[in-house]
C-alpha cells in the first residue's frame, strides 16, 4: 500500500544512516505469521513512528533489525551489510552501533546509573576492563556528560533500582547513546510512565538524537505522542503496513484502519 | 435478576474425599509397623540400649584435656578446617562457569544439557560415600577428604547457580546484549550482578556445611578431626570423644555466625 509506494531501493553508501528493510517475514510458530513481507526505508535522519495495536508485530519488528528477534526470512539492509544475514562477531559489531531504549528500560537493576550507561560501551572495550571497571577516561568522561544531558548528573553512583521510572528510561537513553549509535530503536519509551513523564521523555529522545542527526525508529502507543514528536508516522495492522505518511496526513479514517472498530475514536 | 427464580441448588461437596491419598497413607501405617516387627526392634533391648548409653556417657566425663590429647585435637581441628575452607574456595571456583554453562536460557542446550548431567553426577552420592572411593583412589588423608568435599560442593553450589541465572530478570540481559557485548562481558555486567548476591549466599551456606562435613569424612579416612575422632572412639578413649564432639560444636557455631555475617554483608 503507502509503503511500498514509498519504498525506494537503497543506495549503496556505506557511511548512510538509512535502513532499508525488504520483504520481512517473520513467524514464531508455522502458519503464523507475525510480520508479513515488510517492506520499508527509513532515512538516516528524524524520528519515524510506529504504530499500531498491541500484539500486531510492531515490537517484533523492530528487535528484527537488532537481531534480537531472527526474521523468518527478508532482509535488512543498514550501513552496506544485511542485518537479517549478520552472525557471531560481525552482528555484535553491528549491533554496537545500533542504541535501544525498552519499554521497562531494563536497566541492570543492581548496577549504579554510571555502570548501566557504560554498559553502552561494552561492544567496544575488551572484556578485562568491564571485569575490572577500568572503562579508559574518555568513556567515563563521555558517560558523565550524558548523564547531564539527561538530568541524572547527580545519581551516576546510585543502584539504578532507586531511581523512578523516568529516571531509569533517562539513564536507558544515556545507554542508547553512550554507544555513538547510527541509528535508535525505541519499543515503547513511554507506556510505564505517566503522560507527562511520557512527554519529557519523547522529548529528551528527539533532541539528544536529533542534535547528533540520528534516525530514531519509536513503536508507540499514543498516537498524540507520535503526532508531536515524529516525522513520519508508520502505521500496522496484523503484521503489515497499512499507513505511512507525515504525522498531519493521519486521520480518522487510517486510525479505523490501523485500529479497527469505532467506539473507541468518539 | 434471575438468579432470584433459581431453585436452590443440589448441595455441593467443598471438599471431595481424597481416595488415592487415604489409601496411601493406611499403605505407609502398614508398612511401617510390618517393617518394624521385621527390624527387631523389642522393648527390652530398648531397655538395655538405655543402660548402655548411661554407662556411656558417665565413661565421658570429665572431658580429657590433657595436654598430649588438646595437641591431638588442635591438629586434627587445623586439618579440618584447612579441609573445609580449601574445599569451599575451590568449590565456588568451579561452581561458577559449572553452572552458567547448565543454565538452559544462556549456554546452547548440548553444553547445558552435558553439564547438568555432570551435576547430576556430582550431587548423587553422599560425601561420606564419595569420601570412600577418593581415600581409595588418593590413600588415607586430609587430600581425599578434601576431594570428596570439593565435589559435593560443586554438585551443590553450581545447581544453585544454575537456578539462579535460569530465574534471573532476561530483560536485562537482553537490553546488554543490545549494546552489541562479547558473551563473557554481558555476563560480567548484565548476568553476575543479578546472581551474586544469592551466590555469596550459597558459598556461604556451603562453606559452613562443609565444616561440618570434614568431620565425617574424617571417618572414613579423609583425614581431619573426624579421623581423630574415630581413633579415640576405637580406643575407648570416651572422655576425649566429649572433648572433640564440643570442640567441634563449637567451630560449627562459630561457622554459622560467619557464614550468617557473610549473608548480610553482601545482600
Amino acid at each position: 500500500m503507502d509503503a511500498s509506494t514509498a519504498f525506494k531501493p537503497a543506495a549503496p553508501d556505506a557511511v548512510d544512516r538509512a535502513l532499508t528493510i525488504s520483504h520481512l517475514h517473520k513467524e514464531y510458530r508455522t502458519g503464523h505469521p507475525v510480520l508479513k513481507d515488510i517492506s520499508l526505508k527509513v532515512e538516516g535522519r528524524g524520528m519515524t513512528a510506529i504504530i499500531g495495536p498491541s500484539g500486531t508485530g510492531k515490537s517484533t519488528l523492530v528487535r528484527c533489525i537488532n537481531r534480537l528477534v531472527d526474521p523468518t526470512s527478508g532482509e535488512i539492509h543498514f550501513r552496506g551489510q544485511d542485518l537479517a544475514r549478520l552472525e557471531g562477531r560481525a552482528l555484535r559489531i553491528a549491533r554496537r552501533r545500533i542504541g535501544m531504549v525498552f519499554q521497562e528500560y531494563n536497566l541492570v537493576e543492581r548496577l549504579s546509573v554510571i555502570e548501566n550507561v557504560l554498559c553502552g560501551r561494552l561492544g567496544y572495550v575488551p572484556v578485562w576492563r568491564a571485569w575490572l571497571r577500568k572503562f579508559p577516561a574518555e568513556d567515563v568522561d563521555r558517560a558523565f556528560q550524558l548523564l547531564d544531558a539527561v538530568g541524572l548528573g547527580d545519581f551516576a553512583t546510585q543502584r539504578a533500582d532507586q531511581l523512578s521510572g523516568g529516571q531509569r528510561q533517562r539513564v536507558g537513553i544515556a545507554r542508547a547513546l553512550m554507544q555513538e549509535p547510527d541509528l535508535v530503536l525505541a519499543d515503547e519509551p513511554t507506556s510505564s510512565l505517566d503522560p507527562k513523564t511520557s512527554v519529557e521523555i519523547m522529548e529528551l529522545i528527539a533532541r539528544r538524537a536529533g542534535e547528533r542527526d540520528i534516525p530514531v525508529i519509536v513503536n508507540i502507543h499514543n498516537v498524540a505522542l507520535a503526532q508531536r514528536f515524529a516525522d513520519r508516522i508508520v502505521g500496522m495492522s496484523k503484521g503489515e503496513i497499512v499507513f505511512d505518511g507525515p504525522p498531519r496526513a493521519l486521520e480518522e479514517q487510517h486510525l479505523l484502519a490501523i485500529y479497527g472498530g469505532e467506539g473507541w475514536l468518539e | 435478576m434471575s438468579d432470584t427464580a433459581l431453585p436452590p441448588p443440589a448441595r455441593r461437596v467443598a471438599f471431595p474425599p481424597n481416595w488415592p491419598a487415604r489409601i496411601s497413607l493406611l499403605a505407609l501405617a502398614g508398612y511401617v509397623v510390618y517393617a518394624s516387627s521385621i527390624l527387631d526392634i523389642t522393648w527390652t533391648r530398648f531397655v538395655a540400649g538405655f543402660g548402655h548409653g548411661a554407662r556411656f556417657i558417665s565413661r565421658m566425663f570429665p572431658p580429657n584435656v590433657a595436654p598430649d590429647k588438646l595437641e591431638l585435637l588442635t591438629g586434627g581441628m587445623i586439618e579440618s578446617l584447612q579441609i573445609a575452607i580449601v574445599a569451599t574456595v575451590v568449590g565456588v571456583l568451579l561452581a561458577l562457569p559449572l553452572g552458567l554453562a547448565a543454565a538452559r536460557n544462556l549456554s546452547p542446550w548440548p553444553l547445558a544439557w552435558a553439564s547438568r548431567a555432570l551435576i547430576a553426577l556430582f550431587r548423587t552420592f553422599h560425601p561420606v560415600i564419595v569420601a570412600i572411593l577418593f581415600v581409595k583412589a588418593v590413600g588415607f588423608g586430609a587430600l581425599a577428604g578434601m576431594l570428596a568435599l570439593i565435589v559435593a560442593s560443586l554438585g551443590f553450589l553450581s545447581k544453585l547457580v544454575a537456578e539462579a541465572v535460569e530465574e534471573m530478570s532476561m530483560k536485562q540481559v537482553e537490553a546488554v546484549r543490545a549494546t552489541g557485548s562479547p558473551f563473557l562481558s554481558l555476563v560480567i555486567m548484565g548476568v553476575l550482578p543479578q546472581v551474586m548476591p544469592r551466590f555469596i549466599g550459597f558459598a556461604a551456606y556451603q562453606l559452613d556445611s562443609n565444616l561440618r562435613n570434614s568431620a565425617l569424612v574424617g571417618l572414613v579416612g579423609g583425614g581431619g578431626i573426624g579421623a581423630t575422632l574415630f581413633t579415640a572412639f576405637q580406643r575407648f578413649d570416651y572422655d576425649f570423644v566429649l572433648t572433640i564432639v564440643l570442640a567441634i560444636i563449637a567451630v560449627v557455631m562459630v561457622g554459622e555466625i560467619i557464614s550468617g555475617w557473610m549473608r548480610r554483608l553482601f545482600q
